[in-house]
């Protein structure tokens, strides 16, 4: 026990210490400059994260699929805030193999990643290629109508 | 240890020594009277041959860790230091990297050798599993060395194979945090893969020594797959081996030093030479080749966790080896059935690694799978069902035997076969690059390539004369200083005349006692300024885009050549892609063909990725005139700053080719020597 225990510190020191946690802080985002179609690239955590200002035409094609016919099913209502529909927010990274998908890209007007052809919709789902799941979605909450703090 | 040691010392130092520490006895029973089979071919020199790579790894590599900063700010800059500024840096950063091929290279070999032969079986099972232990720490040490020099293939290599990890349910991601020391790869992961790949070669040095006494106490085995059972069947180990061994390692070191002077960077990916960037991620992420054959298995299942169990599978399975071939003759030389399988598992390594390189689409993908299943069916079906159902040849009855009988020249072919196999595997990592790309810049002659290349002092320049009239409006050179200028193997400039030409800059310098930053003309031992404050100012200067830094842009941009160019471009030292490259660029500007959409601010050109470049055409006839009475043309233009960007990229080229050329020599003649010697040695033995 004595052992395991003297182990502890040796194994704890590789977690991320406390200026990592520290610059790993929730961050606010302005959503007022990004119009109806663009979308913004922000880091969080080393973790690029999209925003999109969909597209009312975006949003109705996104909930618009069978759920049941997606690799990694999920409404596109559960991938958003309610009264925010028309703003996602994902975590850029491809979960195949970790690659960045370009935004506006491929068949679905969602994401395209370069590296092995995945293909993500306008909510970030994941529709055809190998990636296995859907992009993630980040911890965020709306602070206001056109404010986003992200973590 | 096996066999007595009879050493017994006349010197009265050693003997003083002797008896407190018996050393001297160790030594001389492990490696000067230590009875060594007779009948061994040169397969067996790649043991010595890894004792070397091992020697000479930790030797260059902790010398490069007094010049290396393992900070994410820092460590591009660092190496790129240690290639241009420390005495004969470049030379041990080539001996490090190269190093790091034909250590893999060697132990490949050292491994299908005891494929071959048997040397996993009874009674060598701890040697072989020792050896699969020194096989996985050299893969992980490998794999962190990769990442130290923080380019981007280092970072997205990285990004990608401690994602792995994360396929382990419930405490994959938890495992993957602590991997990184924070939320993605950063800094605290690059800090802390240089300690690890520091301690790392000291570990496998430890495994190392238990590898060698196991084999000593089971004793080395042979081609005939006999044991030694009398003297007649074994000779001393010096001076037999050991000169036969030095014969080994210098024709290895020829092979070697092929890398180190004249093609450095042909097993490496020029996107290394772009400092990482976390929101970028290079279109095609490969690793080295000598992980290729597992990257491919890995790729091959579609399931995340799958994958990653079977790639590990694929290494560990060998540990196995043993108790999954029991047949009772060892050497595969007296199993008609198990050596043409073994051959065809070769090849199926070969072309898992080619598939390794590919991107995984379309018959990749099936070529893939099915490789990944003949690879387990090796281990896993062939040799247990061989073991039962083979009848061998009869062996030969001892050692002594052996050696008396003729067997016939397959060595040679044998060879031509790795040659080739090799270089499918280096060429396939480069053609991993830009399948995409449909016009394949054209090549043109350069004064610098080839073994004796030289810069065109005339032409260098131009070069310079181009860049600093056009292009350092937009774009940063800071790895050039304005002493290069005048430094041996560059434009030729004396000290004065870089001074001169420093002093014409304007650089922000300070603070000064009052606390304010201030400018001052240059001196030589500044870097050419850059033309904006940071990333920002230079993107909004330029519609969005970034004008890249042009200090190394001829070693970081590339383009496939295709098979089977790529194993010519090995013997005919071709490395010139990169200002090709660039020449095409600056004269690939051409209206854009009908039904082509160019996003908006874009210019197409016909030699750019995906043919909408940001960048206007830069440079135009009449543009910049020279004094020399050199043609005002764009193609003078490309051809001079391509060779001025390629001497910005490489200055110490032209030292890098003489002091390989002296190399050669040396080891070519010293090989010659071994070889007689050697002759002659085992003139008796035969």
């Amino acid at each position: 026990m004595g052992g395991v225990a003297s182990l502890w510190p040796f194994v704890s020191q590789m977690n991320p210490d406390a200026s990592t946690i520290a610059a790993g802080a929730p961050i606010e985002v302005d959503l007022t400059p990004i119009a109806s179609g663009q979308d913004i690239k922000v880091f969080w955590r080393g973790k690029p994260i999209y925003i999109m200002n969909r597209t009312k035409k975006q949003v109705d094609e996104a909930r618009s699929v069978p759920v049941s016919s997606l690799p990694d099913p999920a409404t596109d209502q559960s991938r958003v805030k309610e009264g925010h529909d028309q703003w996602l927010v994902v975590i850029g990274i491809c979960t195949h193999l970790g690659c960045i998908p370009i935004a506006h890209e491929g068949n679905y007007d969602g994401f395209f990643c370069p590296c092995h052809g995945s293909q993500y919709d306008a909510s970030g789902r994941i529709r055809q290629g190998p990636a296995p799941a859907n992009l993630p979605i980040p911890p965020y909450q709306f602070v206001s109508d056109t404010k986003i703090q992200i973590g | 240890m096996s066999g007595p040691s009879d050493f017994q010392p006349t010197n009265p130092v050693i003997k003083w020594i002797e008896r407190r520490l018996p050393i001297f006895g160790l030594v001389h029973s492990s490696f000067v009277a230590y009875p060594t089979p007779r009948n061994l071919n040169y397969w067996w020199t790649f043991g010595a041959i890894l004792s070397m790579m091992l020697g000479l790894q930790i030797l260059t590599g902790v010398i490069l860790a007094m010049h290396y900063t393992p900070n994410a700010d820092l460590a591009f800059r660092s190496v790129e230091a240690i290639v241009r500024d420390v005495n004969y840096g470049w030379l041990l950063r080539n001996m490090h990297a190269a190093g790091a091929s034909m250590f893999f290279l060697a132990v490949y070999v050292h491994m299908f050798r005891g494929l071959y032969y048997g040397s996993y079986k009874e009674p060598r099972e701890v040697l072989w599993i020792l050896g699969v232990i020194i096989y996985l720490l050299m893969m992980a040490t490998g794999f962190m060395g990769y990442v130290l020099p923080w380019g981007q293939m280092s970072f997205w290599g990285a990004t990608v194979i401690t994602n792995l990890f994360s396929a382990i349910p419930y405490v994959g991601d938890s495992i993957v945090t602590l991997l990184w020391g924070g939320y993605s790869v950063g800094n605290p992961t690059l800090n802390r893969f240089f300690s690890l790949h520091y301690l790392l070669p000291f570990l496998i040095a430890g495994v190392v020594v238990l590898h060698v006494w196991a084999l000593h106490v089971a004793g080395q085995n042979n081609p005939a797959g006999v044991e030694a059972k009398t003297e007649k069947d074994t000779v001393p180990f010096t001076p037999y081996a050991t000169i036969k061994d030095m014969f080994g390692v210098s024709c290895f070191l020829i092979f070697y030093a092929w890398f180190i002077f004249y093609m450095p960077n042909y097993l490496g990916d020029a996107d290394n030479y772009i400092p990482a960037n976390p929101g970028v991620t290079p279109a095609h992420i490969v690793p080295e080749w000598y992980y290729l054959p597992f990257y491919a298995i890995l790729r091959s299942i579609p399931n995340k966790l799958a994958g990653v169990i079977a790639m590990f599978s694929a290494i560990v399975v060998l540990a196995f080896l043993p108790w999954l071939d029991t047949a009772k003759t060892r050497s595969s030389k007296y199993r008609p059935l198990a050596k043409q399988f073994f051959w065809i598992f070769v090849v199926v390594c070969v072309l898992l690694g080619y598939l390794g390189a590919q991107p995984p689409e379309g018959i990749y993908v099936i070529a893939g799978r099915i490789l990944t299943v003949c690879y387990f069916a090796y281990f896993l079906i062939l040799l247990p069902l061989l073991s039962r159902i083979e009848t061998p040849r009869p062996v030969p009855n001892s050692i002594a035997d052996d050696v008396l009988a003729k067997y016939g020249k397959k060595a040679a072919s044998i060879v031509v076969a790795f040659v080739v196999a090799g270089g499918l595997i280096a060429g396939s990592a480069q053609n991993a690059r830009a399948q995409e790309q449909e016009a394949v810049p054209p090549s043109q002659s350069w004064s610098f390539s080839g073994p004796f290349g030289k810069y065109d002092r005339g032409s260098l320049q131009r070069g310079l004369k181009i860049y600093k009239e056009v292009c350092s409006n937009c774009h940063a050179l800071s790895y050039i200083a304005f002493r290069n200028l005048a430094d041996p193997g560059g434009p030729g400039y004396s000290v004065a005349q870089a001074a001169a030409f420093a002093s014409d800059y304007k650089i922000k310098d300070g603070p000064n006692d009052a606390g304010d930053m201030f400018d001052r003309p240059g001196r030589p031992a500044d870097y050419f300024p850059s033309p904006f404050p940071n990333e920002q100012a230079a993107r909004a200067a330029n519609g969005g885009g970034l004008p890249p830094d042009l200090s190394l842009i001829a070693k970081a941009r590339s383009y496939e050549r295709g098979f089977p160019q790529f194993i010519f471009d090995f013997f005919t030292q071709f490395q010139e892609q990169g200002p090709n490259y660039v020449s095409a660029i600056l004269q690939g500007y051409q209206k854009k063909p009908a039904g082509v959409d160019l996003p908006e601010g874009t210019y197409y050109n016909k030699y750019f990725p995906g043919h909408a470049i940001k960048m206007p055409q830069p440079l135009t006839n009449g543009q910049v005139t020279f004094d020399d009475g050199s043609p005002a043309t764009l193609p003078q233009y490309a051809h001079d700053i391509a060779t001025f960007l390629m001497w910005a990229a490489e200055p110490q080229m032209e030292a890098r080719k003489h002091l390989g050329l002296q190399v050669f020599v040396f080891l070519i003649i010293f090989a010659g020597l071994m070889y007689f010697t050697k002759k002659k040695v085992w003139a008796d033995a035969h």
